[in-house]
């Protein structure tokens, strides 16, 4: 008889990652922009051989240290949790999301943790040219980090280059160039690191700003100012194209997430864009009638644009993609369910028939199934058949839409702070602007959140699936019990809140310190 | 190149591989022996302070090479990874939370403002040191002792739990500390770290009274760790190993099987030797004379004497993790491996490593050109 699924297990290992992913995603953007600001610093000074430079460099590297750690610390466990937590999805994709997870390791950690040593150790042992070397290898290895652990998050939400085994019951990857080269896993990491490097800017920029109000370090501020802002504002227009793609692949790659993220319900042709929104709370347990708006400001026809590049374009709603729209090729929920469960019990039917020695039927039914028709019409559904209820297949809408509008909001406010500053800078006149030195300081926290906002987005929009289409979460967790990850959560939870304390206790104490004990 | 291996010539590579990583990550655990022995070798303040910061510029490298051991594993045999990860659920999570607090330790500990206070850091620095190392070394030994999991990949079509593989204990893992032989290697992978770090202590520090503690302390910690290291040897090569017959994957016991499957691979059985031979020559060498060079010659008998063992149970026709619960379920390079294309893709990445490994001893040799001393340290703007 089959065992009961503890819905409470799903939750808590969903929570525990996302815990872990949230207190991991404070401090790798920092590490990835402010590794280049600190290289491009460093090439000044070997450019200029002024020793002002090659203060500012360390002070910058000293500040790198600090959170470098506690973002190494937060990174292994997200590797190990894959394993203690979603041993089903270790398996079931483990023949290609593990492959870009081992080449993180041994292209990009080894660089980086190698060259973060003699950056930090290096000063007086090595030449300064070798030392700058070392520097931006920190920077391309960070940078590279990131790449495969989002080459393999891309797969995740838009899986390709691999087929279904049904000997071994998984996907295995069959073209690893479609993978890495997937314009979503392109686009996700150019995406992602820009965003890191606007965090870094703002940050600098910021504590640039907080010397300038304290009247201090005046040669350290405004040449870290200018830098960052610089850096942050081709970063951040980078970042707006990204987005831009982004939105148009979700698009095309997770209609129910680009449904959700602008609370469509009924599509239509020429679909407007949400710019702002306020939701009304509902008690509508279908879920398919959100009276969603209590207040709205729209740009007509911004959807079909954004999304196919026409006006009238026709873009699927909630409901449409739960009860079906034939004339538009949109099956319903249900009807994919019902493929779906046709998919798993062929499958079912096969591990018998080898587990029984009836190597006929075996091979019957593997043929049946490996075949191109009953593959794109049936096991492309594998993953629904795990649900009873279409209305399982909706992510959250208020969490998924609030975070879209808050990331896209701030990364416009984004670029207009960095050609303020740059302006400011360019006529000379930011340190007596004690305002706007006030906004920069307190815009420190924003791209944090706008960087977990992006996150939250991107993990909460395509619940329920861990593989789209192929794995729901629901499927992919480890045999173990709630209450065991309950502790698990709760100790990671003191854990990180203690170093985050700690981190952002020594990084305001180093600020205030200054360069001039480095 | 690879695309003409087989997909058993490339289980075969990737096992090597995996082994090869875990043998130069036991050796790199000399970090965490250290760790154990800041208070008991520095007896000044300026001893430990030489002591923390000669630790503090390798600890990323161990870190570094245990992230990679599990990727590694994660993408050669995703299986194991599912089975033991997702099952001895406790025991992995364990060592988890040893490293966890090791990485910031060392940036945090000295920094003024540092909320948990120094102390808080150099007791996180001792758990990573005395926990970890002996639950890795007991992690370890379940790989030839064996663990209570089954694995059923039809469970992908039920229609409640799915899970493929299951752990058939309720301590998940915890039960590995009951059995002696784990807590053997457990205790000797503690205490060979210990040793390691005395034989770094001497070649990497330039101060008389830590060299002089060092050796003192060197034969305290080596022979129990020869103790515990020959009662785990001898302990599995007088029992019953997992072997199966390749092709066939019927897993069955087989009498003094670990033993046997030195003798019938000879150069690993006499490369198990040496590594063995070597590490206990780097320790008496270090005790009866002033040589600081005993590192090396531990160093590399560590990393052939893991990269050995590991040879030895993925090998000749042997289960690599056993299931005591129900052998068939046994995982071996066979059936727990990834895919042929997925091992040949890996395997020009690995063709990478050889530049990794020059790159590594390049900036160890960069950053480590002479013993530290405290000149230098009070000249170093990044010190912990």
């Amino acid at each position: 008889m089959n065992e009961v699924m503890d819905l409470s297990l799903v939750d808590w290992s969903r929570g525990q990652f996302a815990l872990t992913a949230i207190y991991h995603w404070l401090f790798v953007p920092l590490t990835l922009g402010l590794s280049f600001i600190i290289a491009i610093m460093e090439s000044i000074y070997i450019k200029t051989g002024n020793p002002e430079w090659k203060k500012i460099t360390k002070f910058w590297m000293t500040l790198f240290g600090i959170n470098f750690a506690i973002g190494v610390a937060t990174g292994i466990i997200l590797e190990f949790e894959f394993g203690t937590n979603w041993s089903n999805y270790s398996w079931f994709v483990g023949d290609i999301f593990g492959a870009p997870l081992a080449i993180e390791g041994i292209m990009a950690f080894f660089l980086e943790s190698t060259f973060v040593a003699v950056m930090f150790f290096g000063w007086n042992k090595i030449s300064k040219r070798f030392h700058l070397f070392s520097t931006w290898m920190v920077a391309i290895g960070a940078n590279l980090s990131a790449l495969w652990i989002l080459v393999a998050n891309a797969w995740m939400q838009f899986p390709a280059g691999m087929h279904f085994n049904p000997d071994t019951a998984r996907n295995e990857m069959i073209n690893f160039w479609e993978i890495l080269f997937s314009p979503l896993a392109v686009n996700k990491f150019l995406h992602t690191i820009t965003s890191g490097f606007v965090t870094a800017s703002i940050f600098v920029a910021g504590i640039g700003a907080w010397y300038l109000l304290k009247n201090r370090e005046k040669f350290l501020a405004t040449r870290s100012i200018l830098i960052a802002a610089i850096f942050g504002l081709i970063s951040s227009i980078y970042l707006a194209f990204t987005g831009d793609i982004s939105a148009k692949l979700v698009g095309e790659k997770q209609p129910m997430k680009l449904a959700a993220m602008e609370c469509l319900y009924k599509g239509e042709m020429g679909t407007p864009l949400k710019l702002f929104a306020v939701l009304k709370p509902s008690n509508d347990t279908s879920r398919l009638n959100f009276p969603y708006t209590k207040m709205v400001i729209e740009i007509p026809y911004g959807l079909s644009l954004l999304t196919h590049d026409d006006p009238k374009a026709f873009v699927p709603g909630v409901k449409d993609l739960i009860e079906g729209r034939p004339e538009y090729g949109l099956l319903s929920a249900r009807e994919k369910i019902e493929r779906g469960k046709i998919a798993r019990q062929m499958l079912r039917e096969i591990k018998e028939a080898q587990q029984d020695g009836d190597t006929e039927k075996y091979l019957e039914l593997k043929a049946k199934f490996l075949d191109p028709v009953f593959q794109k019409n049936y096991f492309s559904y594998f993953g629904y058949s795990f649900f009873k209820e279409p209305k399982n297949l909706i992510p959250n809408i208020p969490i998924t839409i609030y975070s879209f509008h808050l990331m896209v909001l701030l990364g416009i406010y984004f670029i207009f702070f960095f050609i303020t500053i740059i302006l400011f800078s360019f006529y000379g006149s930011i340190e007596k602007n004690k305002f706007f030195l006030w906004i920069m300081l307190l815009s420190i926290p924003l791209p944090y959140l706008a960087g977990q906002s992006g996150w939250v987005l991107a993990e909460v929009g395509r619940q329920p699936w861990v593989i789209q289409d192929y794995l729901p979460t629901l499927a992919a967790v480890s045999h173990i019990s709630s209450s065991s990850v309950q502790i698990t959560f709760w100790l990671f939870a003191l854990l990180f809140t203690a170093l985050l304390i700690a981190e952002v206790k020594i990084m305001v104490k180093q600020i205030k310190i200054g360069p001039k004990d480095h | 190149m690879f695309e003409t291996l087989s997909l058993f010539t490339l289980q075969h590579y990737w096992w090597i591989i995996i082994s090869l990583i875990a043998g130069v990550l036991v050796f790199l655990l000399f970090v965490q022996g250290g760790q154990t022995l800041i208070n008991t070798i520095g007896k000044s303040d300026i001893e430990q302070f030489l002591i923390v910061n000669s630790l503090g510029r390798k600890w990323e490298f161990t870190f570094t090479t245990l992230v990679v051991f599990g990727g590694a594993f994660f993408a050669s045999f995703p299986l194991f990874y599912s089975t033991s990860f997702g099952g001895a659920y406790w025991l992995w999570m364990g060592i988890l939370f040893c490293f966890i607090i090791q990485a910031i330790s060392y940036e945090f500990r000295s920094k003024p403002n540092n909320f948990l206070g120094k102390k808080t850091f150099d007791i996180f620095l001792f758990i990573n040191g005395a926990i970890g190392t002996f639950l890795l070394g007991v992690a370890v030994s379940t790989f030839f002792t064996g663990s209570k999991f089954s694995v059923d990949l039809k469970n992908i079509t039920n229609d409640g739990v799915t899970a493929i593989s299951r752990w058939e204990s309720p301590a998940h893992g915890l039960e590995a500390l009951l059995n002696i032989k784990n807590l053997s290697l457990g205790l000797a992978v503690f205490l060979l770290a210990r040793v390691l770090g005395l034989l770094y202590f001497l070649n990497n520090i330039k101060n008389e009274n830590i060299k002089n503690n060092s050796r003192k302390h060197l034969i305290f910690n080596a022979i129990p760790f020869v103790f515990f290291f020959l009662l785990f040897v001898i302990g599995i090569f007088l029992s019953y190993g997992y072997s199966y017959s390749s092709g066939s994957n019927l897993i069955f016991l087989e009498k003094f099987k670990y033993f046997k499957n030195f003798i019938e691979n000879p150069i690993i059985g006499l490369l198990f030797f040496v590594g063995v031979l070597l590490v206990l020559f780097g320790i008496l060498i270090s005790i009866i004379s002033k040589t600081t060079k005993g590192i090396w010659y531990s160093g590399i008998g560590t990393i052939l004497t893991v990269f050995t063992l590991f040879l030895d149970i993925g090998f000749n026709g042997t289960s690599f993790y056993p299931s005591n619960f129900d052998f068939q379920s046994s995982l071996t390079i066979e059936n727990a491996s990834s895919s042929r294309y997925t091992l040949m893709v890996m395997s020009y990445v690995s063709a990478l490593i050889p530049f990794v490994a020059i790159y590594m001893i390049w900036a160890w040799k960069a950053i480590n050109n002479k013993p530290l001393d405290i000149e230098e340290l009070n000249n170093e703007s990044h010190a912990y």
